[in-house]
C-alpha cells in the first residue's frame, strides 16, 4: 500500500475504470483545460483522447440531460462541476428526468450516469460557491448520494459510483482533497449504502458527514484527553442511508450527535436525528443533538465565516453538554489549521 | 399507381386519429384517470417524422406525444393499457399519457415539462455517434419549447459537437392558450437557428407526403454534412390545450380559422390523393375496418385488463436486472 490524497485517488478509479470500460467518458465545464478540475483528471485526455474527456458549453442544464441521453444509450459518462452550487442549474433534468427515467420504464433502462460535484469552502468562497446540498439530492427518489471523508473511500466509492447502473450524486469536499491515507493500487470497490466507524468510542455517538468527520475526529482527540471517547459513524452515503451502524453505536452510547456539512434545518441531521430517535427510544440518555451551518447565507470574511461553520470546538461542547461534564480549557488548541491552509482562490 | 409509401402514411395517420377519436368517446366514462394533450390535427407531423427516422430512429417527446407515440411503436395495445392505468401499458400505469415510453420500439421519453427531454437527444446522438451505428436521435417538441433555455443550450451543444441529432419543432402556434405573439421576441425561427451551425428545414404544408420529404432531406443532410439538422413544422391542434373538448372563440381559437384548416386536414388529404393512386373506396374501407378493429380491441382489452399490485409501487424506482 501507498498513501496518496483524496484527489489522487479520485483520478486513479476514473483512470482505472476508464482503461477497463471504454464506454466510459468524463466531461463538465473546462474538464481537459489546464487547472484539471484541481488536478483530479490530470492525464485523462492525453491518454483517452477528447472523445472521452471533454470541454462542454457553459450548459448545466442541457449537458446534465445529455448525460442522461447518453447513459440511456449505452455510455456510462462523469459529469463534472467545480462547484455543487452550478448543479443548480440543472435542478429539472436532476429531478424530473434523471431520477424518473427508471420508473418511466420500470427499471428496464439502464442509467449508469455519476455527477461529481465539489464544495468549496473558505477564502471567501461566498454563498454561491460554498453549498454542499447533499440533503436536496437524497430528498428525490431515484438518486444516489455519496459523500466519502477519506482517500480509500473516496477511491472504493467513485468506483463503485461508476459501476453502478443508476445515477449516483458524489460529493467532494474541496478541503477533504488533501487529506492522505494509504489506499490500494488496485481497484477496488466500497458498496455503495454501507457507513463506517470512523473511530470506535464508548460513551457518545457522533454521526457526522463529509468534512465534519475532520472536525469530529479532532473533537474525538482533544475529549479522550480527559477519558471521553467518542465513537464516529461516517455514513458515506446518505441516499440510500442505511442507518444500522449508527442505530447500534447509539444502542451503547446512549448519546447521539448529528454533525452534519449543512444547514441544520430540514436537511440530513433532521433525518438522522429521526431515525435514531425512532430507533434507539428507549436507549437514549439526552434528545439527539444536530450541528451544522448558521441558518444563513455562507458570508465571505472569514471572521463571520467562523461564525457560519460549526468546528471541533462546537463538537467538544455539545459533547460535555450531553454528558454533564464541566467546560474544559480549550484555549490551546488550533482549531484552525485548515482555514489558514487553504489560501484560494478556488 | 398503388404505392406502399402513400398507403403506410396514410395507415399510421388514420390509426392515431381513430385511436384519440376513441379517447374523446370514452374519456367522459371517467376510466382514462391521466390528463390527455391530444395530438388531434397533428399527425401528419409525427407520422413524416417517425417514417423518415425509420425503426432504428430514436425520438425523445413530451406531454402531447399520442401521435409520435404510436407512429413510433404501432402499439395501440401498450399506448391504451397505459391510459387505463393498467399492467399492459408501457409503465403499468405508472407513467400514464404525460410520460409514455417505449425505448426498445425507439420512442424513448416523454417530459411533461416543455423542453425538458431535448437535451438527452442530444446525448443519446453523442452516444451514437460513438458508435457509429448510423442511428438519427431525434427531439421532438412544441414550438412553447423555444422559449426555454435548455432548447438554445441543446442546439448550441449539438451544432459545436457536430452531433447526428435532428431537432423537430411541432409548432401549432399555441403553448397552452397563448399565442406566439406574447411569447416570441423574433421575427422567424429558422431566420434565428439558420446562425447556428447546421441545416435548417421547414414546411408549413399539411400533405403527409411533402413533410415526410422534407424530414427525409433533414436526416439525408444529418448524415452527409455530419452536423444537426433543424426543422420546423407548422400545424394545427383541433382540440384544447388538455382535454377532449374543442374550444371556440374563448380568445385564442377562432372557428373560422379551425375550418380554413380542417379543410386541408391531412388525413382527409391523404386518403383523397390515394384515390388517384389507383385504391378504391372499397380497398380503404376495407384497410380501415381493420385497424379500427384493432383500436377497439385494445381499448376493450384495456379496460378488461387487471391494475398493477400494490407492490407494482416500488418497481422500477432503480435499475432492476432481469
Amino acid at each position: 500500500m501507498r498513501g496518496i490524497d483524496f484527489c489522487e485517488a479520485i483520478r486513479e478509479a476514473m483512470w482505472q475504470e476508464m482503461e477497463r470500460d471504454p464506454t466510459i467518458f468524463v466531461y463538465g465545464i473546462g474538464v481537459p483545460t489546464h487547472a484539471k478540475i484541481f488536478g483530479s483528471v490530470k492525464g485523462l485526455s492525453e491518454r483517452f483522447g477528447l472523445d472521452r474527456c471533454f470541454d462542454t458549453p457553459i450548459s448545466e442544464e442541457a449537458m446534465t440531460g445529455f448525460g442522461l441521453g447518453a447513459a440511456i444509450n449505452g455510455l456510462r459518462p462523469i459529469h463534472i462541476h467545480i462547484r455543487v452550487d452550478f448543479l443548480l442549474l440543472a435542478i429539472n433534468q436532476l429531478v424530473n428526468m434523471v431520477s424518473t427515467f427508471s420508473y418511466s420504464t420500470r427499471g428496464q433502462v439502464k442509467v449508469p450516469l455519476v455527477i461529481r460535484v465539489v464544495v468549496g469552502r473558505g477564502w471567501g468562497q461566498g454563498y454561491q460557491h460554498s453549498k454542499s446540498l447533499h440533503s436536496y439530492f437524497a430528498h428525490i427518489p431515484g438518486l444516489k448520494v455519496v459523500l466519502p471523508t477519506t482517500p480509500r473511500d473516496a477511491k472504493g466509492l467513485l468506483i463503485s459510483a461508476i459501476r453502478d447502473d443508476n445515477p449516483v450524486i458524489f460529493i467532494e469536499h474541496r478541503w477533504l482533497y488533501w487529506a492522505v491515507e494509504d489506499v490500494p493500487e488496485e481497484p477496488f470497490t466500497i458498496p455503495i449504502g454501507e457507513g463506517r466507524i470512523l473511530r470506535p468510542g464508548k460513551d457518545m455517538t457522533i454521526v457526522a458527514t463529509s468534512w465534519m468527520n475532520i472536525e469530529a475526529l479532532l473533537a474525538a482527540k482533544i475529549l479522550s484527553r480527559t477519558g471521553v471517547e467518542v465513537e464516529i459513524v461516517d455514513p458515506r452515503t446518505i441516499a440510500p442511508f442505511d442507518d444500522t451502524l449508527a442505530v447500534e453505536s447509539v444502542r451503547k452510547t446512549g448519546h447521539c450527535i448529528v454533525a452534519d456539512n449543512d444547514w441544520v434545518d430540514c436537511g440530513f441531521s433532521a433525518e438522522a436525528a429521526a431515525r435514531i430517535s425512532e430507533k434507539c427510544f428507549g436507549q437514549l440518555k439526552s434528545p439527539v443533538t444536530r450541528i451544522g451551518f448558521a441558518q444563513t447565507p455562507c458570508p465571505t470574511v472569514r471572521c463571520l465565516e467562523n461564525e457560519f461553520y460549526p468546528n471541533a470546538a462546537a463538537i467538544v461542547r455539545a459533547v460535555e453538554s450531553k454528558l454533564g461534564l464541566k467546560p474544559m480549557d480549550l484555549s490551546k488548541e488550533d482549531f484552525c489549521s485548515h482555514e489558514r491552509r487553504f489560501k484560494g482562490p478556488f | 399507381m398503388k404505392n406502399n409509401l402513400s398507403l403506410d402514411l396514410y395507415r399510421q395517420m388514420y390509426l392515431i386519429r381513430r385511436a384519440e377519436e376513441l379517447i374523446v368517446k370514452h374519456y367522459p366514462e371517467d376510466e382514462m384517470k391521466t390528463p390527455m394533450h391530444m395530438s388531434m390535427g397533428q399527425e401528419a407531423v409525427a407520422v413524416a417524422v417517425c417514417h423518415a427516422l425509420g425503426p432504428r430512429g430514436q425520438v425523445f417527446g413530451f406531454y402531447r406525444s399520442h401521435a409520435v407515440f404510436l407512429a413510433k411503436t404501432e402499439d395501440p395495445e401498450q399506448f391504451f393499457g397505459e391510459l387505463y392505468g393498467k399492467v399492459t401499458g408501457t409503465a403499468h400505469g405508472k407513467a400514464g399519457s404525460m410520460h409514455l415510453a417505449a425505448p426498445d420500439k425507439g420512442f424513448m421519453c416523454a417530459s411533461a415539462v416543455v423542453a425538458s427531454s431535448i437535451p438527452l437527444a442530444v446525448g443519446a446522438a453523442f452516444a451514437n455517434k460513438q458508435k457509429r451505428n448510423g442511428v438519427i436521435a431525434c427531439a421532438y417538441f412544441g414550438d412553447g419549447a423555444l422559449e426555454e433555455g435548455v432548447f438554445w443550450e441543446s442546439l448550441n451543444a449539438a451544432c459545436v459537437m457536430k452531433l447526428p441529432v435532428l431537432f423537430v419543432c411541432e409548432d401549432n402556434g399555441l403553448a397552452v392558450h397563448s399565442k406566439r405573439e406574447v411569447r416570441q421576441g423574433f421575427k422567424c425561427i429558422t431566420d434565428v437557428v439558420r446562425h447556428f451551425e447546421g441545416s435548417v428545414y421547414q414546411e408549413d404544408s399539411t400533405d403527409v407526403e411533402v413533410l415526410y420529404g422534407r424530414a427525409l432531406e433533414a436526416i439525408e443532410s444529418i448524415k452527409s454534412q455530419g452536423k444537426p439538422s433543424f426543422i420546423h413544422l407548422k400545424c394545427r391542434r383541433y382540440l384544447d390545450h388538455i382535454g377532449i373538448a374543442a374550444e371556440f372563440d374563448v380568445g385564442y381559437n377562432s372557428k373560422a380559422e379551425f375550418e380554413e384548416w380542417f379543410a386541408r386536414d391531412s388525413v382527409a388529404l391523404q386518403r383523397k390523393k390515394l384515390f388517384s393512386d389507383g385504391w378504391t373506396e372499397e380497398m380503404l374501407a376495407d384497410e380501415e375496418r381493420r385497424i379500427d378493429a384493432r383500436l377497439e380491441e385494445s381499448v376493450r382489452k384495456a379496460a378488461l385488463a387487471p391494475f398493477p399490485a400494490p407492490e407494482e409501487l416500488y418497481r422500477g424506482v432503480f435499475y432492476e436486472r432481469h
